[in-house]
């Protein structure tokens, strides 16, 4: 909101500086000119004063929603965002023009008081008093409602702001992919991963994409490493995060020996679903990426095969984690990569 | 419970197409009596046929999932409920499973995958998809640092939360009863006291949670 109370402030403090100079000036040419009188110039000069602030009022100008990211679509928007408005543009103007309405007055006053015209002038400037309130009494309603139906029509404006960003983003994302997947309907595979790319991307659309954006939360970044994998290889990687922690150079090693074993479990296991479970928490993370596909004898890889070796288990001991591959033939696969935030590795097997 | 003949399930999804799918898809294992696409409905139909299982929509027009529990529920207690949702939010499935579901199934699961989720429902058991056991796993510790918890509420011990740790990871029953050392039914005896303590353990705590949780996402 501070940007939008900014100018009105700044406009503010622009009229004193030209009042305080007009001010002056005729502070100047009283000393010095010819002088209509005290009576007359003061007066005169507040009331034009309250004129130009009532006259420059800013116009209502429709203020741009603020990004529809980076909204919940879940939360209570629509009802919230009329309030927030309202103060928004309805404050500085009404009390502008109220200050302006008022040194108007207050210039008219002190020019008949000054000029002694109150006295003779006092009946009717009741009768006048009366008129103006009756005027206000007849037209606030009238006003009210204008001034309702301008926030109405600001609302239905928005919102279809709103719908058309919302089918816009449809329009790029969901019927695209529609029509790959008709496209493609002859390849089932082929349908799948479209599907799976397709549903992660709106998900994450529709979460607001700040909470677990790749880059800020490890498990972020591990959603990211298993979309990345799906649309690599193909396959479905589901990913159950427990808690979550913000992504350092560790978090780093641990997703990239993640990834490393998701792209293995996809690749070789054959056609079955990979299972990531992470735990994560400041003190400690826990990583297991699991398949039920074919299996292998990890002692049965030969050396020259550094995958597993380098990019799972050397990167985690380089880090001060460790990672262990336990699989047999037939039986599924499952990797295990841990990391204790203090630095040493975490050691047992069971917490 | 079972009396070995096929379970006989009402679906609940206000989705026609995918109403269309589950029920090809359920296969011979199940019968299914009756399809229905809101609350109101649902509700008859559960009244009228006194179906084994509820194959059960978290979203729907009129209150949702939570809204067909609370009205069958309490009348029918050997009605039991299975959701299946495309739902990723964490309040919603806690809050289905909190009103009386028997477990919690996401709607990318294969047709016999289901069928057999069905009748492990109908047999008993509760059913905990990988990520249903994180999201528990989540109420019960992940969010709430255990000095924060009131001491009245039950905790889960150390062997149930292993338990699920090994259902997020993946494994089913009988792996997890080999991995651990104990029998199936240990596991599923274990599942079902998760259950137990997540329907009854203080509403306050799991508002709480709730809350804290949305704090932390936002």
């Amino acid at each position: 909101m501070s940007h939008s109370a900014n100018p009105p402030r700044g406009g503010l403090r622009i009229a004193i500086g030209i009042g305080l100079l007009v001010v002056s000036g005729l502070l100047f040419v009283r000393a010095a000119g010819p002088w209509p009188g005290d009576a007359i110039v003061w007066p005169a000069a507040v009331a034009v004063l309250g004129a130009l602030l009532i006259w420059r009022a800013p116009a209502v100008t429709p203020r741009r929603r603020r990004g529809w990211a980076a909204h919940r679509p879940s939360e209570p928007s629509p009802p919230r965002q009329p309030s927030v408005r309202m103060r928004a543009f309805g404050r500085p103007e009404v009390s502008r023009g109220g200050l302006g309405v008022a040194l108007v007055l207050a210039g008219g006053f002190a020019f008949l008081w000054a000029s002694g015209a109150t006295r003779p002038a006092g009946e009717a400037l009741l009768a006048a008093l009366a008129v103006l309130i009756a005027v206000a009494l007849i037209f606030a309603p009238s006003w009210r409602r204008l001034a309702r139906s301008l926030a109405a029509e600001r609302n239905e404006r928005i919102r279809s702001q709103e719908r058309a960003d919302v089918g816009a983003h449809l329009h790029d994302s969901v019927l695209q992919t529609l029509a790959l997947i008709q496209r493609s309907a002859e390849d089932p595979k082929q349908v799948a991963a479209l599907a799976r790319r397709q549903e992660r991307e709106l998900r994450g659309w529709l979460a607001g994409g700040d909470s677990r954006e790749p880059g800020h939360t490890l498990a972020g970044a591990l959603e990211a490493a298993a979309a990345e994998v799906e649309a690599a290889v193909g396959g479905s990687v589901e990913v159950v995060a427990v808690g979550d922690c913000p992504l350092d150079e560790r978090g780093g090693a641990v997703v990239a020996a993640a990834r490393e074993a998701m792209l293995n479990a996809a690749k070789f296991a054959g056609e079955v679903p990979v299972s990531v479970y992470a735990e994560l928490s400041p003190e400690r993370v826990q990583v297991y990426v699991r398949d039920r596909g074919a299996g292998f004898d990890p002692a049965a890889i030969p050396p020259q095969r550094r995958g597993v070796r380098e990019s799972i288990i050397g990167r985690m001991r380089r880090v001060g984690g460790r990672a262990t591959v336990r699989s047999l033939p037939g039986g599924g696969t499952e990797v295990e990569i841990a990391i204790a935030h203090g630095g040493s590795a975490v050691s047992g097997e069971e917490s | 419970m079972s009396d070995g003949s096929a379970p006989r399930v009402v679906i609940v999804d206000d989705h026609d197409l995918f109403r269309a799918g589950v029920r090809t898809s359920l296969g011979p294992l199940v019968e299914v009596v009756a399809e229905s696409s809101d609350v109101d409905s649902a509700v008859r139909a559960i009244e009228e046929l006194v179906p084994d299982v509820v194959l059960l929509d978290v979203h729907m027009p009129g209150g949702g999932g939570v809204e067909v529990i609370r009205r069958v529920a309490d009348g029918r207690p050997e009605v039991r409920f299975l959701a299946l949702s495309v739902s990723d939010a964490a309040e919603d499935v806690i809050a289905l499973i909190r009103a009386g579901a028997r477990g919690y199934v996401t709607k990318t699961i294969s047709g016999p995958e289901l069928a057999d989720a069905v009748c492990r429902v109908h047999a008993g058991d509760a059913v905990f998809s990988p990520r249903l056991a994180g999201f528990v796993l989540d109420a019960f510790a992940g969010e709430i640092p255990a000095a924060q918890v009131d001491p009245e509420l039950d905790l889960l011990t150390p062997r149930e939360r292993e338990v699920l740790q090994h259902i997020a990871r993946g494994y089913m029953y009988k792996e997890i009863a080999a991995q651990l050392g104990i029998s199936a039914k240990t596991v599923e005896a274990h599942v079902s006291a998760v259950l137990r303590k997540l329907q009854l353990s203080s509403r306050h705590e799991l508002s709480r949670w709730a809350s804290h949780r949305r704090l932390v996402e936002e």
